[in-house]
């Protein structure tokens, strides 16, 4: 990598304009999409494009920043177009984003096509802005980059509380008569700008995911919207320079779409990864539900086994145990071997047999299951042979004090719905004279 | 839409003779008030006036207009035609007074924030632009969150909070505004037992405190027990008054087009032998 840096000089311009591009999308992305508006960043690059070539017609200046103003200029008009496409008519979101971007494109198309065969229309590069050429970047592009994204972090930092305000409660934001459509223009320029910041390096095709990639994947690895924005600038300037570098390490490999690869990279991980949000977590959660669910069952089982002569001494192999609820024997073997680890149950030769605290356990989920059932029964009036199978389901995730209110609640009973006696946590484990 | 009876609007005069030889203005006073979406009209010519230090509900079925109402009085919705005086002038002269609690429903609640930045929300309109809540703003939001009972919720992702407990947090972020008149829209919708006793107890002490509270509310039972005007509304004003005047039998027939769904007939039921509210 550091060898990539050191053969080409230019990598240093691309990678450095390409984190910048990063991390204005990546902070003012978060607002894109927690508005639900992740689509607005595709509309307004696409509707860049006629600003590009009309500047470029009128001017018959190449350079960035005479571009860019015109591509400034052409995408605030699409956002403003679309802002009021929602204020003044019935049509939803989504349509006014389809209006704004095909008409924008397409006239941006039209315009391009013509342009070709202007004379010196083939070194403007207009159609670089198509699909991004980053490896032209020129260190005075570099500070026409530079000063926009700070120009617009600037206001960001600003208003920030005035975005979070728009981006989570808007109506409310009015109640207290904070001008909220004004601050909604303000956010939408900004993310114009942010946009527009993309369209030599990445483009206008794909620029949307650059607004939307950091933010889903900050998203997933924080709960506080400042901890979000700065987190998304930070992986966005991150994917730019992966980007950048990626593409110098090999002939023909182009800026822009690896720029965007390495940030649905960081999306993809981040999905997977993330704790509490991620999808890897969710499966080892529910994993571990079903796991203790199984314990807790065999537990409940080997209890009733032993309810009738109040003798759990006795020793059950597990071809009976799988008999009981009809499971895999295989799988009440694994579960077996998880609760001897445990110390709630101990072999007897190839039979297994309840400890003191398996006892103990097995007596809390059994209690679990008939106070549950009773209260069904008693409260909702539900018939006593319907309340079997939500018990099944709830012994296992009663917490300790909602099992106290229940107890508290239907008068500390001794027996349950099917008659059968409610075991309390303190009684004596020895069989009944 | 059923079409509503033809009837004339029953409006009780505010008590301004009890309030005082000096009669001071109604916390609301709302005159032919017309709201349409897209030429659907859903406020149609709704007059009446509050007087303040009153729990106000606001009743009526489904689509009756009972949140456009507070909608249009906040100026939150434009007026077909009207207006709406808030102490005597015009809402938007009143911000710094009105406190306003939206629908649960109307946020999403994933968004990445916590109980205590939602409350301090409430004092936005006061900070103004580019200033930041600092140690003051902090503490009156952790004491309207103590007086809704979820100061231990303060750090906690508002997605992880019950929907009462999310409901509690709405209603701090109004109390922070410190308002003398306060909109809510279904405070006591879907929350749980403990969260419907904190509500109506915080009613009675804003009511204490000489504030007026204007609530959309949609459980019949209990409008006795915790308000003492009532709105009844259908597309256009049916009755506002006093709670023993205006909430009987032939008003709510009215409000709710005669065919009352079954709770509401039990409430009628209660009304009509006379046992009220318990």
């Amino acid at each position: 990598m550091f060898t990539a840096f050191a053969d080409n000089p230019n990598l240093w311009y691309v990678a450095a304009g390409s984190a910048l591009l990063g991390l204005t999308s990546g902070a003012l992305g978060c607002f894109a999409v927690l508005r639900r508006q992740s689509l607005l960043g595709d509309a307004l690059a696409h509707a860049a494009l006629p600003g590009v070539c009309l500047a470029f017609w009128l001017t018959g200046s190449k350079s960035l920043s005479v571009l860019l103003a015109g591509a400034l200029a052409a995408a605030w008009l699409g956002a403003l177009w679309v802002l009021g496409i929602l204020r003044g008519t019935r049509l939803k979101e989504d349509a006014a984003l389809g209006i704004v971007l095909s008409v924008f494109f397409g006239g941006g198309i039209v315009l391009l096509t013509a342009l070709q065969h202007r004379p010196n229309a083939a070194q403007a590069g207009l159609d670089k802005f198509l699909f991004g050429q980053a490896a032209a970047l020129v260190p005075e592009d570099l500070r026409v980059l530079g000063a926009l994204a700070a120009a617009a972090l600037a206001v960001l930092a600003l208003a920030f509380k005035e975005f979070k305000l728009l981006a989570f409660d808007r109506e409310f934001g009015a109640a207290l008569g904070r001008p909220m459509h004004r601050i909604e223009v303000v956010l939408t320029t900004l993310l114009v700008v942010a946009v527009i910041l993309g369209l030599q390096t990445v483009g206008v095709v794909l620029m949307a995911a650059m607004l939307i990639a950091p933010a889903v994947a900050a998203r997933q690895w924080t709960d506080s919207l400042g901890r979000m924005v700065l987190l998304a600038g930070g992986l966005g300037a991150l994917s730019g320079v992966a980007g950048a570098v990626l593409s110098a390490l090999g002939p023909h490999l182009p800026t822009g779409p690896l720029i965007v690869l390495a940030a649905t990279g960081v999306l993809g991980v981040s999905l997977a990864l993330a704790p509490r949000r991620g999808l890897v977590w969710a499966w080892w959660r529910l994993r571990a539900h079903r796991r203790q669910v199984r314990r807790e069952n065999l537990l409940a089982d080997l209890y009733r086994l032993g309810e009738p002569g109040r003798d759990w001494a006795q020793a059950h192999g597990p071809a009976a145990l799988a008999g009981v609820r009809g499971l895999p024997v295989g799988q009440v073997r694994r579960t077996l071997g998880q609760l001897r680890r445990r110390g709630w149950l101990e072999a007897a030769g190839a039979r297994w047999r309840l400890t003191g605290s398996g006892l103990t356990e097995a007596r809390r989920v059994v209690r679990n299951h008939r106070l549950w059932e009773l209260f069904l029964a008693r409260r909702l009036d539900l018939a006593s042979d319907h309340v079997h199978r939500d018990a099944e389901e709830m012994e296992h995730t009663l917490p300790p004090e909602v099992v106290a209110e229940l107890d508290r609640l239907l008068g500390q009973p001794h027996t349950g719905t099917h008659g059968e006696p409610i075991p309390r946590p303190g009684e004596r484990n020895e069989p009944s004279p | 839409m059923k079409p509503v009876p033809q009837m004339p609007a029953q409006t009780v005069a505010p008590p301004t003779a009890t309030s005082g030889p000096t009669a001071s203005p109604p916390a609301v006073e709302v005159h032919d008030l017309t709201v349409a979406y897209h030429t659907q009209p859903v406020l149609w010519d709704v007059d009446f006036a509050l007087p303040p230090g009153r729990l106000v509900a606001v009743i009526g079925p489904n689509g009756a207009g009972k949140s456009t109402l507070l909608k249009a009085i906040l100026g939150l919705v434009p007026l077909t035609a009207g207006w709406v005086e808030i102490f005597g002038r015009p809402p938007r002269e009143q911000r710094a007074r009105i406190g306003y609690v939206p629908q649960r429903e109307s946020v999403d609640w994933d968004f990445p924030t916590d109980a205590l930045d939602v409350v301090l929300m409430g004092l936005y309109g006061r900070l103004g632009w580019f200033r930041r809540p600092g140690r003051r703003e902090r503490e009156r939001a952790l004491n309207a969150l103590a007086q809704v009972g979820m100061a231990a919720f303060a750090r906690r992702q508002i997605g992880q909070l019950s929907g009462g407990q999310q409901q509690r947090v709405f209603l701090a972020r109004a109390l922070v505004q410190d308002a003398a008149l306060y909109f809510m829209d279904e405070p006591f919708a879907g929350v749980d037992a403990a969260t419907e006793r904190t509500i109506a107890g915080l009613l009675r002490e804003l009511r204490s405190a000489g504030k007026t509270v204007v609530a959309v509310h949609h459980d019949l039972q209990t409008v006795r027990e915790y308000f003492d005007w009532v709105v009844l509304l259908n597309l256009r004003l049916v009755a506002a008054g006093p709670v023993e005047q205006v909430f009987t039998p032939e008003n709510l027939h009215t409000t709710y087009g005669g065919r009352l769904p079954v709770l509401t007939q039990a409430a009628e039921t209660r009304l009509r032998r006379g046992t009220g509210s318990d």
